[in-house]
Protein backbone atom coordinates (compact mmCIF):
# COMPACT_ATOMS: atom_id res chain seq x y z
CA UNK A 1 0.00 0.00 0.00
CA UNK A 2 1.30 3.48 -0.77
CA UNK A 3 -0.09 6.40 0.57
CA UNK A 4 -0.36 10.53 -0.42
CA UNK A 5 0.26 13.47 0.95
CA UNK A 6 -3.14 14.44 0.77
CA UNK A 7 -3.98 11.38 3.05
CA UNK A 8 -5.04 9.08 0.33
CA UNK A 9 -3.94 5.13 0.32
CA UNK A 10 -3.63 3.26 -3.10
CA UNK A 11 -3.07 -0.34 -3.49
CA UNK A 12 -2.48 -2.03 -6.97
CA UNK A 13 -4.76 -4.91 -7.89
CA UNK A 14 -3.76 -5.96 -11.21
CA UNK A 15 -3.34 -3.05 -13.61
CA UNK A 16 -5.63 -1.23 -11.41
CA UNK A 17 -5.40 1.50 -8.93
CA UNK A 18 -7.78 0.91 -5.78
CA UNK A 19 -7.89 4.22 -3.61
CA UNK A 20 -9.23 5.03 -0.24
CA UNK A 21 -8.57 7.38 2.92
CA UNK A 22 -6.38 6.96 5.78
CA UNK A 23 -7.23 6.23 9.06
CA UNK A 24 -5.80 9.80 10.09
CA UNK A 25 -7.90 11.19 7.48
CA UNK A 26 -11.05 9.65 8.08
CA UNK A 27 -10.63 10.50 12.47
CA UNK A 28 -9.80 14.21 10.93
CA UNK A 29 -12.91 14.35 8.95
CA UNK A 30 -15.29 12.97 11.83
CA UNK A 31 -18.14 11.40 11.45
CA UNK A 32 -18.97 11.03 7.74
CA UNK A 33 -22.66 11.29 6.77
CA UNK A 34 -22.41 11.81 2.82
CA UNK A 35 -19.87 10.17 0.09
CA UNK A 36 -20.21 11.79 -3.89
CA UNK A 37 -18.25 9.75 -5.70
CA UNK A 38 -16.92 10.30 -9.76
CA UNK A 39 -18.97 8.54 -12.37
CA UNK A 40 -17.69 5.10 -14.09
CA UNK A 41 -15.62 6.27 -17.25
CA UNK A 42 -14.64 9.72 -15.82
CA UNK A 43 -11.24 10.55 -17.23
CA UNK A 44 -9.09 12.77 -14.62
CA UNK A 45 -5.95 14.27 -14.48
CA UNK A 46 -3.60 14.30 -11.55
CA UNK A 47 -5.14 16.55 -8.78
CA UNK A 48 -8.85 16.82 -9.66
CA UNK A 49 -11.28 16.91 -7.50
CA UNK A 50 -13.05 14.05 -8.14
CA UNK A 51 -14.85 13.10 -4.63
CA UNK A 52 -16.38 15.38 -2.18
CA UNK A 53 -16.86 13.76 1.88
CA UNK A 54 -19.28 15.67 3.82
CA UNK A 55 -19.25 14.90 7.56
CA UNK A 56 -20.81 16.82 9.50
CA UNK A 57 -18.53 19.45 10.16
CA UNK A 58 -17.60 19.90 6.60
CA UNK A 59 -17.39 18.87 3.40
CA UNK A 60 -13.99 17.68 1.68
CA UNK A 61 -12.24 16.66 -1.49
CA UNK A 62 -10.64 14.12 -2.45
CA UNK A 63 -8.23 14.87 -5.04
CA UNK A 64 -7.26 12.44 -8.12
CA UNK A 65 -3.38 10.90 -7.02
CA UNK A 66 -2.91 10.38 -10.56
CA UNK A 67 -4.00 10.71 -14.14
CA UNK A 68 -6.37 7.81 -15.51
CA UNK A 69 -10.03 6.80 -15.70
CA UNK A 70 -12.40 5.42 -13.30
CA UNK A 71 -13.23 2.03 -13.97
CA UNK A 72 -15.18 1.11 -10.61
CA UNK A 73 -16.49 2.72 -7.65
CA UNK A 74 -18.03 1.52 -4.10
CA UNK A 75 -21.76 1.89 -4.54
CA UNK A 76 -21.57 0.63 -0.94
CA UNK A 77 -20.47 4.44 0.17
CA UNK A 78 -24.15 6.13 -1.06
CA UNK A 79 -26.02 3.58 1.54
CA UNK A 80 -23.93 3.56 4.36
CA UNK A 81 -21.16 6.66 4.23
CA UNK A 82 -20.17 5.59 8.10
CA UNK A 83 -17.92 2.54 6.44
CA UNK A 84 -15.10 5.55 5.97
CA UNK A 85 -15.45 5.63 9.71
CA UNK A 86 -15.84 2.30 10.36
CA UNK A 87 -13.19 0.78 8.06
CA UNK A 88 -11.43 3.21 6.06
CA UNK A 89 -8.17 0.55 4.72
CA UNK A 90 -10.60 -1.82 3.79
CA UNK A 91 -14.53 -1.71 3.08
CA UNK A 92 -14.54 2.29 2.78
CA UNK A 93 -12.76 2.34 -0.53
CA UNK A 94 -13.84 4.78 -2.90
CA UNK A 95 -12.82 4.27 -6.56
CA UNK A 96 -10.51 1.85 -8.86
CA UNK A 97 -8.71 3.80 -11.36
CA UNK A 98 -6.55 2.82 -14.74
CA UNK A 99 -3.88 5.02 -14.58
CA UNK A 100 -2.33 6.38 -17.74
CA UNK A 101 1.52 6.08 -16.28
CA UNK A 102 1.68 2.82 -13.85
CA UNK A 103 5.14 3.93 -12.87
CA UNK A 104 4.19 7.30 -11.56
CA UNK A 105 3.05 5.03 -8.43
CA UNK A 106 6.46 4.66 -7.18
CA UNK A 107 6.77 8.51 -6.03
CA UNK A 108 4.50 7.53 -3.49
CA UNK A 109 4.96 6.91 0.66
CA UNK A 110 5.59 3.33 2.56
CA UNK A 111 3.51 3.21 5.11
CA UNK A 112 6.71 4.25 7.57
CA UNK A 113 7.39 7.03 5.61
CA UNK A 114 3.63 7.99 6.00
CA UNK A 115 3.36 7.23 9.86
CA UNK A 116 6.48 9.81 9.80
CA UNK A 117 4.60 12.37 7.56
CA UNK A 118 1.45 12.16 10.20
CA UNK A 119 3.86 12.62 13.19
CA UNK B 1 -5.41 36.32 14.89
CA UNK B 2 -5.05 38.74 18.73
CA UNK B 3 -4.99 36.26 21.55
CA UNK B 4 -7.30 34.10 22.09
CA UNK B 5 -9.64 34.06 26.03
CA UNK B 6 -10.24 31.01 28.04
CA UNK B 7 -13.19 29.99 29.85
CA UNK B 8 -13.06 29.09 33.51
CA UNK B 9 -13.57 25.31 32.00
CA UNK B 10 -10.38 25.34 29.74
CA UNK B 11 -8.34 23.33 31.38
CA UNK B 12 -10.86 20.37 31.73
CA UNK B 13 -11.40 20.37 28.41
CA UNK B 14 -8.45 19.61 27.51
CA UNK B 15 -8.17 17.52 30.16
CA UNK B 16 -11.16 15.72 28.96
CA UNK B 17 -9.70 15.13 25.62
CA UNK B 18 -11.53 18.19 23.86
CA UNK B 19 -10.75 19.76 20.34
CA UNK B 20 -10.10 23.15 20.83
CA UNK B 21 -10.71 25.82 18.37
CA UNK B 22 -10.87 29.12 17.75
CA UNK B 23 -14.81 30.84 18.18
CA UNK B 24 -15.89 34.08 19.18
CA UNK B 25 -12.94 34.83 20.48
CA UNK B 26 -12.61 32.55 22.92
CA UNK B 27 -10.52 28.92 22.80
CA UNK B 28 -13.50 26.18 23.13
CA UNK B 29 -14.25 22.91 22.55
CA UNK B 30 -15.56 21.82 19.20
CA UNK B 31 -15.42 18.22 20.36
CA UNK B 32 -14.46 15.44 22.53
CA UNK B 33 -13.43 12.01 22.22
CA UNK B 34 -16.93 10.48 21.54
CA UNK B 35 -17.64 13.18 18.07
CA UNK B 36 -19.76 14.76 17.11
CA UNK B 37 -22.39 12.48 16.12
CA UNK B 38 -22.44 10.55 19.41
CA UNK B 39 -22.34 13.52 21.32
CA UNK B 40 -25.24 14.97 19.72
CA UNK B 41 -27.48 11.12 19.83
CA UNK B 42 -25.67 10.66 23.63
CA UNK B 43 -27.99 14.49 24.67
CA UNK B 44 -30.58 13.12 22.81
CA UNK B 45 -30.77 10.59 24.90
CA UNK B 46 -29.24 11.32 28.30
CA UNK B 47 -28.13 14.16 28.77
CA UNK B 48 -24.93 16.50 27.53
CA UNK B 49 -23.09 19.37 29.47
CA UNK B 50 -21.77 22.37 27.34
CA UNK B 51 -19.77 25.14 28.47
CA UNK B 52 -21.71 28.49 27.33
CA UNK B 53 -19.35 30.50 29.35
CA UNK B 54 -17.95 32.10 26.70
CA UNK B 55 -21.62 33.93 26.15
CA UNK B 56 -22.03 37.66 28.28
CA UNK B 57 -23.98 37.64 31.71
CA UNK B 58 -25.17 41.14 32.56
CA UNK B 59 -26.96 42.58 34.89
CA UNK B 60 -29.35 45.15 34.62
CA UNK B 61 -30.72 46.90 38.29
CA UNK B 62 -33.47 48.81 39.32
CA UNK B 63 -37.12 47.89 39.66
CA UNK B 64 -38.11 50.20 36.36
CA UNK B 65 -35.44 47.98 33.93
CA UNK B 66 -37.61 46.52 32.62
CA UNK B 67 -39.58 49.46 31.08
CA UNK B 68 -36.33 51.35 30.33
CA UNK B 69 -35.11 47.77 28.19
CA UNK B 70 -38.27 47.46 26.51
CA UNK B 71 -36.60 50.91 24.30
CA UNK B 72 -34.52 48.25 22.86
CA UNK B 73 -35.86 45.43 22.27
CA UNK B 74 -39.72 44.55 20.81
CA UNK B 75 -40.40 42.06 23.71
CA UNK B 76 -42.92 42.57 26.13
CA UNK B 77 -40.78 43.16 29.32
CA UNK B 78 -42.90 44.38 31.87
CA UNK B 79 -45.50 41.78 31.42
CA UNK B 80 -42.38 39.26 32.34
CA UNK B 81 -42.95 37.84 35.29
CA UNK B 82 -40.62 37.47 38.21
CA UNK B 83 -38.62 33.70 38.50
CA UNK B 84 -39.77 33.76 34.61
CA UNK B 85 -37.29 34.11 31.75
CA UNK B 86 -37.91 35.57 28.06
CA UNK B 87 -36.34 35.12 24.37
CA UNK B 88 -35.82 38.87 23.30
CA UNK B 89 -33.53 40.40 20.07
CA UNK B 90 -31.45 43.77 20.06
CA UNK B 91 -32.98 45.44 16.82
CA UNK B 92 -31.55 48.34 14.75
CA UNK B 93 -33.01 51.61 13.37
CA UNK B 94 -33.79 49.62 9.84
CA UNK B 95 -35.18 46.88 11.91
CA UNK B 96 -32.38 44.50 11.54
CA UNK B 97 -31.28 42.26 14.32
CA UNK B 98 -28.49 43.28 16.58
CA UNK B 99 -28.50 40.14 18.39
CA UNK B 100 -30.69 37.87 20.03
CA UNK B 101 -30.66 37.21 24.33
CA UNK B 102 -32.40 35.98 27.13
CA UNK B 103 -33.66 38.11 29.75
CA UNK B 104 -34.97 37.31 33.07
CA UNK B 105 -36.96 38.90 35.60
CA UNK B 106 -35.03 38.37 39.07
CA UNK B 107 -37.12 40.84 41.13
CA UNK B 108 -35.10 44.29 41.48
CA UNK B 109 -33.16 43.31 38.72
CA UNK B 110 -32.97 41.81 34.90
CA UNK B 111 -30.27 39.26 34.30
CA UNK B 112 -29.92 39.27 30.59
CA UNK B 113 -27.25 36.66 28.88
CA UNK B 114 -25.87 37.95 24.81
CA UNK B 115 -24.08 35.91 22.20
CA UNK B 116 -20.16 35.71 22.66
CA UNK B 117 -19.37 37.63 19.26
CA UNK B 118 -21.77 40.61 19.91
CA UNK B 119 -21.50 41.14 23.83
CA UNK B 120 -19.15 44.53 23.44
CA UNK B 121 -21.45 45.52 21.04
CA UNK B 122 -24.81 44.65 23.24
CA UNK B 123 -22.67 45.80 26.27
CA UNK B 124 -21.90 49.37 24.97
CA UNK B 125 -25.99 49.40 23.29
CA UNK B 126 -26.88 48.64 26.81
CA UNK B 127 -24.73 51.48 28.63
CA UNK B 128 -25.59 54.00 26.07
CA UNK B 129 -29.52 53.55 26.75
CA UNK B 130 -29.36 52.11 30.46
CA UNK B 131 -28.62 53.96 33.41
CA UNK B 132 -26.65 51.16 34.79
CA UNK B 133 -25.47 47.66 32.93
CA UNK B 134 -22.91 45.29 34.80
CA UNK B 135 -21.15 42.77 33.14
CA UNK B 136 -20.56 39.85 35.10
CA UNK B 137 -16.91 38.47 34.42
CA UNK B 138 -16.74 36.17 37.47
CA UNK B 139 -19.08 33.74 36.52
CA UNK B 140 -19.40 30.20 34.08
CA UNK B 141 -22.24 29.18 32.37
CA UNK B 142 -22.91 26.08 31.78
CA UNK B 143 -25.89 24.03 30.19
CA UNK B 144 -27.00 20.55 30.95
CA UNK B 145 -29.43 19.13 28.34
CA UNK B 146 -31.24 15.85 27.74
CA UNK B 147 -33.49 13.85 29.15
CA UNK B 148 -31.41 12.71 31.83
CA UNK B 149 -30.46 16.74 33.22
CA UNK B 150 -33.84 16.96 35.07
CA UNK B 151 -32.81 14.07 37.53
CA UNK B 152 -29.41 14.67 37.12
CA UNK B 153 -29.46 18.44 39.07
CA UNK B 154 -32.33 17.61 41.32
CA UNK B 155 -30.21 14.73 42.92
CA UNK B 156 -27.50 17.48 43.66
CA UNK B 157 -29.91 20.67 43.80
CA UNK B 158 -32.96 20.09 45.25
CA UNK B 159 -35.68 21.59 43.97
CA UNK B 160 -34.63 22.21 40.15
CA UNK B 161 -36.63 19.24 39.00
CA UNK B 162 -39.96 21.34 39.80
CA UNK B 163 -38.88 24.25 37.59
CA UNK B 164 -40.96 24.72 34.21
CA UNK B 165 -39.70 25.58 30.71
CA UNK B 166 -38.50 29.23 31.63
CA UNK B 167 -38.44 29.40 35.09
CA UNK B 168 -35.50 31.39 36.61
CA UNK B 169 -34.57 30.66 40.09
CA UNK B 170 -31.43 31.23 42.80
CA UNK B 171 -30.48 27.81 44.56
CA UNK B 172 -27.20 26.63 46.90
CA UNK B 173 -24.75 24.48 46.06
CA UNK B 174 -21.94 23.54 48.71
CA UNK B 175 -21.67 27.37 49.33
CA UNK B 176 -21.92 28.28 45.85
CA UNK B 177 -24.53 30.35 44.58
CA UNK B 178 -26.22 28.88 41.21
CA UNK B 179 -28.62 31.08 38.81
CA UNK B 180 -30.76 28.17 37.10
CA UNK B 181 -33.08 28.79 34.53
CA UNK B 182 -34.69 25.90 32.77
CA UNK B 183 -34.31 26.52 29.19
CA UNK B 184 -31.24 25.82 26.81
CA UNK B 185 -30.70 25.86 22.50
CA UNK B 186 -31.11 22.35 22.12
CA UNK B 187 -34.68 21.17 21.77
CA UNK B 188 -33.96 19.36 24.85
CA UNK B 189 -35.87 19.96 28.43
CA UNK B 190 -32.53 21.29 30.06
CA UNK B 191 -30.98 23.85 32.17
CA UNK B 192 -28.83 26.50 32.15
CA UNK B 193 -27.28 27.53 34.98
CA UNK B 194 -24.86 30.49 36.08
CA UNK B 195 -22.12 29.28 38.78
CA UNK B 196 -19.44 31.05 40.51
CA UNK B 197 -15.97 31.21 38.18
CA UNK B 198 -13.87 29.64 41.32
CA UNK B 199 -16.50 26.55 41.13
CA UNK B 200 -17.01 26.19 38.02
CA UNK B 201 -14.75 23.25 37.59
CA UNK B 202 -15.53 21.41 40.54
CA UNK B 203 -19.39 21.39 39.88
CA UNK B 204 -18.71 20.56 36.18
CA UNK B 205 -17.29 17.66 37.43
CA UNK B 206 -19.42 16.61 40.13
CA UNK B 207 -22.40 16.43 36.98
CA UNK B 208 -19.91 14.67 34.70
CA UNK B 209 -19.67 12.06 37.42
CA UNK B 210 -23.16 11.19 36.89
CA UNK B 211 -23.26 8.32 34.38
CA UNK B 212 -26.09 10.06 32.00
CA UNK B 213 -23.22 12.82 31.44
CA UNK B 214 -20.94 13.51 28.67
CA UNK B 215 -19.34 16.96 27.54
CA UNK B 216 -20.39 17.92 24.37
CA UNK B 217 -18.82 20.35 22.03
CA UNK B 218 -19.55 22.86 19.68
CA UNK B 219 -19.88 20.61 17.04
CA UNK B 220 -22.57 18.50 18.32
CA UNK B 221 -24.64 22.18 20.31
CA UNK B 222 -24.74 23.06 16.43
CA UNK B 223 -26.31 20.42 14.55
CA UNK B 224 -28.65 20.06 18.17
CA UNK B 225 -29.93 23.98 17.58
CA UNK B 226 -30.52 23.45 14.17
CA UNK B 227 -32.53 20.26 14.20
CA UNK B 228 -34.39 22.40 16.85
CA UNK B 229 -35.17 24.77 14.32
CA UNK B 230 -33.02 27.88 16.14
CA UNK B 231 -31.55 30.13 14.76
CA UNK B 232 -27.64 30.73 15.41
CA UNK B 233 -27.25 34.57 15.26
CA UNK B 234 -24.28 35.69 12.85
CA UNK B 235 -25.92 32.90 10.26
CA UNK B 236 -29.39 32.40 10.38
CA UNK B 237 -30.06 36.44 11.86
CA UNK B 238 -28.52 39.08 11.88
CA UNK B 239 -28.60 42.74 10.70
CA UNK B 240 -29.61 42.35 7.56
CA UNK B 241 -33.02 40.47 8.57
CA UNK B 242 -35.90 41.53 10.73
CA UNK B 243 -37.82 39.14 13.44
CA UNK B 244 -40.50 39.01 11.33
CA UNK B 245 -38.54 37.79 8.30
CA UNK B 246 -36.31 35.84 10.58
CA UNK B 247 -39.60 33.59 11.85
CA UNK B 248 -39.09 34.61 15.58
CA UNK B 249 -41.61 37.00 15.50
CA UNK B 250 -43.71 34.76 18.34
CA UNK B 251 -41.27 36.52 20.43
CA UNK B 252 -43.17 40.08 19.99
CA UNK B 253 -45.85 40.03 22.24
CA UNK B 254 -49.35 41.54 21.63
CA UNK B 255 -48.26 44.46 23.87
CA UNK B 256 -45.76 45.67 21.63
CA UNK B 257 -47.59 45.16 18.26
CA UNK B 258 -49.95 47.68 16.29
CA UNK B 259 -52.55 48.65 18.45
CA UNK B 260 -51.22 47.27 21.63
CA UNK B 261 -50.57 49.17 24.87
CA UNK B 262 -47.04 49.62 24.47
CA UNK B 263 -46.92 49.72 20.68
CA UNK B 264 -43.80 50.24 19.08
CA UNK B 265 -41.10 52.55 21.19
CA UNK B 266 -37.97 49.99 19.96
CA UNK B 267 -35.46 50.55 17.08
CA UNK B 268 -37.07 50.32 13.74
CA UNK B 269 -40.35 50.06 15.25
CA UNK B 270 -41.97 50.83 11.90
CA UNK B 271 -40.71 48.35 9.58
CA UNK B 272 -41.06 45.68 12.15
CA UNK B 273 -44.95 46.61 12.98
CA UNK B 274 -45.41 47.19 9.50
CA UNK B 275 -44.08 43.35 8.38
CA UNK B 276 -46.10 41.81 11.34
CA UNK B 277 -49.39 43.57 9.54
CA UNK B 278 -48.66 42.71 6.21
CA UNK B 279 -46.24 39.72 6.12
CA UNK B 280 -42.32 40.53 5.10
CA UNK B 281 -41.63 39.67 1.89
CA UNK B 282 -39.09 37.02 2.43
CA UNK B 283 -38.97 34.44 5.32
CA UNK B 284 -36.52 31.84 7.49
CA UNK B 285 -38.03 28.59 6.47
CA UNK B 286 -37.10 25.19 6.93
CA UNK B 287 -35.63 22.61 3.80
CA UNK B 288 -35.07 18.84 4.12
CA UNK B 289 -33.24 18.02 0.76
CA UNK B 290 -34.39 14.78 -0.48
CA UNK B 291 -30.57 13.25 -1.17
CA UNK B 292 -28.21 12.95 1.53
CA UNK B 293 -25.98 15.44 0.37
CA UNK B 294 -25.95 18.60 2.74
CA UNK B 295 -26.97 21.47 1.43
CA UNK B 296 -24.93 24.23 3.85
CA UNK B 297 -24.58 28.03 4.47
CA UNK B 298 -24.58 30.02 1.13
CA UNK B 299 -26.07 27.70 -1.01
CA UNK B 300 -28.43 29.13 -3.35
CA UNK B 301 -32.15 28.08 -3.37
CA UNK B 302 -33.96 28.07 -7.53
CA UNK B 303 -37.48 28.02 -7.86
CA UNK B 304 -36.46 25.12 -10.60
CA UNK B 305 -33.94 22.61 -11.67
CA UNK B 306 -32.99 24.43 -14.48
CA UNK B 307 -32.39 28.52 -15.09
CA UNK B 308 -33.76 31.32 -12.89
CA UNK B 309 -32.50 33.66 -10.51
CA UNK B 310 -32.65 32.43 -7.33
CA UNK B 311 -34.79 33.23 -5.14
CA UNK B 312 -33.26 32.18 -1.69
CA UNK B 313 -29.67 31.29 -0.17
CA UNK B 314 -29.47 28.76 3.10
CA UNK B 315 -28.21 30.19 6.39
CA UNK B 316 -27.37 27.24 8.20
CA UNK B 317 -27.40 23.72 6.76
CA UNK B 318 -25.89 20.11 7.97
CA UNK B 319 -26.72 16.71 8.81
CA UNK B 320 -29.44 15.85 12.17
CA UNK B 321 -28.01 13.02 13.45
CA UNK B 322 -31.18 12.72 15.21
CA UNK B 323 -33.22 12.39 11.91
CA UNK B 324 -30.76 10.87 10.05
CA UNK B 325 -31.28 13.00 7.44
CA UNK B 326 -29.91 16.50 5.76
CA UNK B 327 -31.59 19.90 6.77
CA UNK B 328 -31.32 23.55 6.85
CA UNK B 329 -32.61 26.68 6.86
CA UNK B 330 -33.42 29.53 3.89
CA UNK B 331 -34.57 32.75 3.22
CA UNK B 332 -37.26 31.88 0.52
CA UNK B 333 -39.97 34.72 -0.53
CA UNK B 334 -42.76 34.71 2.22
CA UNK B 335 -45.34 32.91 0.04
CA UNK B 336 -43.55 29.74 -0.44
CA UNK B 337 -45.59 27.09 0.88
CA UNK B 338 -44.86 24.12 2.94
CA UNK B 339 -44.56 20.90 0.60
CA UNK B 340 -42.80 23.08 -2.17
CA UNK B 341 -39.63 21.65 -4.21
CA UNK B 342 -36.94 24.06 -4.47
CA UNK B 343 -33.78 23.38 -5.72
CA UNK B 344 -30.46 23.64 -3.79
CA UNK B 345 -27.35 24.37 -6.29
CA UNK B 346 -24.67 22.29 -4.55
CA UNK B 347 -21.29 21.81 -6.20
CA UNK B 348 -22.84 22.81 -9.57
CA UNK B 349 -25.57 20.50 -9.77
CA UNK B 350 -29.11 21.42 -8.21
CA UNK B 351 -30.83 18.99 -6.31
CA UNK B 352 -34.29 18.91 -4.54
CA UNK B 353 -35.12 19.87 -1.43
CA UNK B 354 -38.88 20.03 0.36
CA UNK B 355 -39.77 23.48 2.18
CA UNK B 356 -40.75 21.49 5.38
CA UNK B 357 -42.25 22.70 9.00
CA UNK B 358 -40.05 23.61 11.70
CA UNK B 359 -38.72 22.10 13.92
CA UNK B 360 -37.02 19.62 12.08
CA UNK B 361 -37.19 17.31 15.47
CA UNK B 362 -40.19 18.68 18.10
CA UNK B 363 -38.74 19.60 21.22
CA UNK B 364 -39.20 18.19 24.66
CA UNK B 365 -39.53 20.75 26.96
CA UNK B 366 -41.32 20.67 30.16
CA UNK B 367 -44.15 23.51 29.82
Amino acid sequence: MKFTEDHEWLKTEGDVVIVGITEHASEQLGDVVFVELPDVGDTVEKGDEICVIESVKAASDILAPLGGEIVAINEDLADNPGLVNEDPLGKAWFFKMKLTDASALDGFMDEAAYKDFIG
Amino acid sequence: MSELKRTPLYDLHVELGAKMVPFAGYEMPVQYPLGVMKEHLHTRAKAGLFDVSHMGQVIVPGEDAAEAFEALVPVSLMGLKEGRQRYAMFTDENGGILDDLMVANRGDHLFVVVNAACKEDDIAHMRAHLESVEELTDRALLALQGPAAEGVLEALVPGTAKMRFMDVGVYNWNGAELWISRSGYTGEDGYEISVPADRAVEFARKLLADEAVEPIGLGARDSLRLEAGLCLYGHDIDTTTTPVEGNIAWAIQKVRRKGGEREGGFPGADRILSELENGPSRLRLGLRPEGRAPMREGVEIFAEAEGGDPIGRVTSGGFGPSIEAPMAMAYLPAGTEEGTTVYGEVRGKRLPAKVVPMPFRPATYKR
